[in-house]
């Protein structure tokens, strides 16, 4: 992963990327690896970040960088929800898609060093984290506990589950996994995500969170970690807006004061708490 | 056979009894038992008399629902550290799901009719226990709702 925050040259314009991979995580979300197809040079961007991925005829839809595959591959995870995330879910391989970006902030990943990292994540959440956690990883020296807390609506509905199973198989990562509901031949946990903070170890005054999901997961997960010492500053979540330029001119992701596109979309939690307390924001 | 004294000291490594009165937990003592569980046997069964209440000191179990002609619904799970089984305080005391359990589980149980005796006489042991079961109930209530919520489902749309 390249540290660079820069978009692509023209950030209005889309750049051509081929689909190298395709697979099919769950029954509605599914992963895709790009290329660029002129020269598939780097693609610098820093966790967090996100890209405009176009679908030739149909739509833009913002969309967070999941990992990269080296060799400047590009990964996205993309749940299929509507017009445009669905026509995206049909693109097989050798097949070509418009890309924008990166754009917006990133994790904290180099302010959290020294400290106890905490994940939480929620459904496809954990997408936008997973370069976060490789990150973490990949440098797991300069970090101290480890904790991966992830929560899913049942069993089938666990994304990346081989690689939740490799990172918990770590001695030196703390990876805990729920669904709200599950029949009894699921030997996991179920309840919700905020249940997991209590179990997990970790140096609430040394600690920074990140965390990513639906909005009500985030907000029942922060009163958790601050009940237990945390303090909001060090609480970092991703926020979700529909989007249009991604570059700040047209206001389509305002979010009270702010930008999701340009301020976020990670934001420090003490920064935009009011925002999301407040109705019809 | 754990004695009683032995029993006191495992209540309070509890995290219910955080905090409480040595004289009070060395009361609810003389009405608990130590228990052990393996993988798959039932603490209980839905429409069980509910004659005792449990603390996990370790391990894991699930709160199920039998529907018939399909796989139990598992409601939640609970490790060490939880505590499990109100029904002992509400007519009529009968439990409302199964208990069945994942991993080989340690106990301590409380006894529902020593308890209730020991209630009715000392009202200020009584109001002890209420307001550590009450907070306990609120937050199981909360995350039982956001469970509902269905949090992971599609968002609504604007306006919706
Ligand atoms: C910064 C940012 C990063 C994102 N990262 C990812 C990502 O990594 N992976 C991913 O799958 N999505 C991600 N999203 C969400 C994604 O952009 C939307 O799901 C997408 O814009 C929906 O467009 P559509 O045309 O497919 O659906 P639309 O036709 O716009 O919507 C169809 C239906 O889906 C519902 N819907 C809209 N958004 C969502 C949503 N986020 N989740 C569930 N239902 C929704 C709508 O309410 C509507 O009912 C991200 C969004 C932002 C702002
Ligand atoms: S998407 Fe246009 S301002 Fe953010």
């Amino acid at each position: 992963m390249v540290k660079s925050t820069k978009p692509v040259p023209d950030s209005m314009t889309p750049a051509p990327f081929r689909v190298t991979a395709r697979r099919q995580d769950l029954a509605d979300t599914f992963t895709i690896e790009l290329e660029a197809a002129d020269s598939p040079r780097g693609f610098a961007f820093r966790p967090g970040q996100f890209n405009m991925l176009y679908h030739f005829g149909v739509g833009e839809v913002p969309i967070s960088i999941s990992g990269d595959a080296g060799a400047g591959k590009l990964i996205h995870t993309i749940r299929d929800v509507g017009a445009v995330t669905h026509g995206l879910s049909t693109l097989k391989k050798g097949d070509m898609v418009g890309v924008r970006g990166p754009f917006g902030s990133a994790w904290p990943v180099d302010a959290a060093e020294g400290s106890d990292v905490v994940i939480v994540a929620g459904g496809i959440g954990l997408a936008p984290l997973r370069p976060a956690i490789q990150h973490v990883l990949d440098n797991r020296d300069r970090y101290g506990r480890f904790v991966i807390l992830y929560g899913a609506r049942s069993p089938k509905d666990v994304l990346y589950l081989p690689e939740l199973q490799s990172w918990r198989g770590r001695l030196d990562t703390y990876v805990d996994v729920t669904v709200d509901h599950a029949e009894s031949g699921w030997a996991g946990n179920v309840g919700v995500v905020t249940k997991l903070i209590e179990r997990a170890n970790f140096d609430a005054t040394h600690a920074v969170a990140m965390l990513c999901g639906p909005e009500i997961m985030m907000r029942f997960t922060v009163a958790e970690l601050t009940a237990r010492g945390m303090d909001r500053g060090d609480i970092h979540v991703s926020m979700e807006r529909n989007m249009k330029c991604a570059v700040g001119h047209c206001g389509h992701c305002q979010f009270g004061p702010k930008f999701v596109c340009k301020d976020g979309p990670v934001f420090p939690y003490g920064e935009i708490e009011a925002l999301l307390k407040a109705r019809g924001v | 056979m754990v004695k009683v004294e032995g029993l006191d000291k495992l209540l309070a490594e509890h995290p219910f009894f955080d905090g409480m009165n040595e004289d009070m937990r060395k009361t609810l003592s003389g009405c608990a038992r130590n228990e052990r569980f393996g993988p798959g046997e039932f603490v209980a069964h839905e429409g069980d008399p509910a004659d005792r209440f449990y603390f996990v000191r370790a391990g894991a179990i699930a709160l199920e629902f039998h529907v018939p002609g399909c796989n139990p619904i598992v409601l939640e799970t609970l490790h060490g550290g939880e505590v499990f089984g109100w029904s002992w305080l509400v007519p009529p005391y009968a439990w409302t799901y199964d208990i069945r359990v994942l991993e080989l589980t340690r106990l301590i149980s409380l006894d529902g009719a020593c308890l209730r005796k020991k209630l009715n006489k000392d009202h200020e042991l009584g109001f002890e226990l209420y307001s550590r079961f009450v907070p306990v109930m609120a937050k199981r209530l909360s995350s039982a709702r956001l469970q509902l919520s269905d949090m992971y489902g599609r968002p609504c749309k604007k306006g919706e």
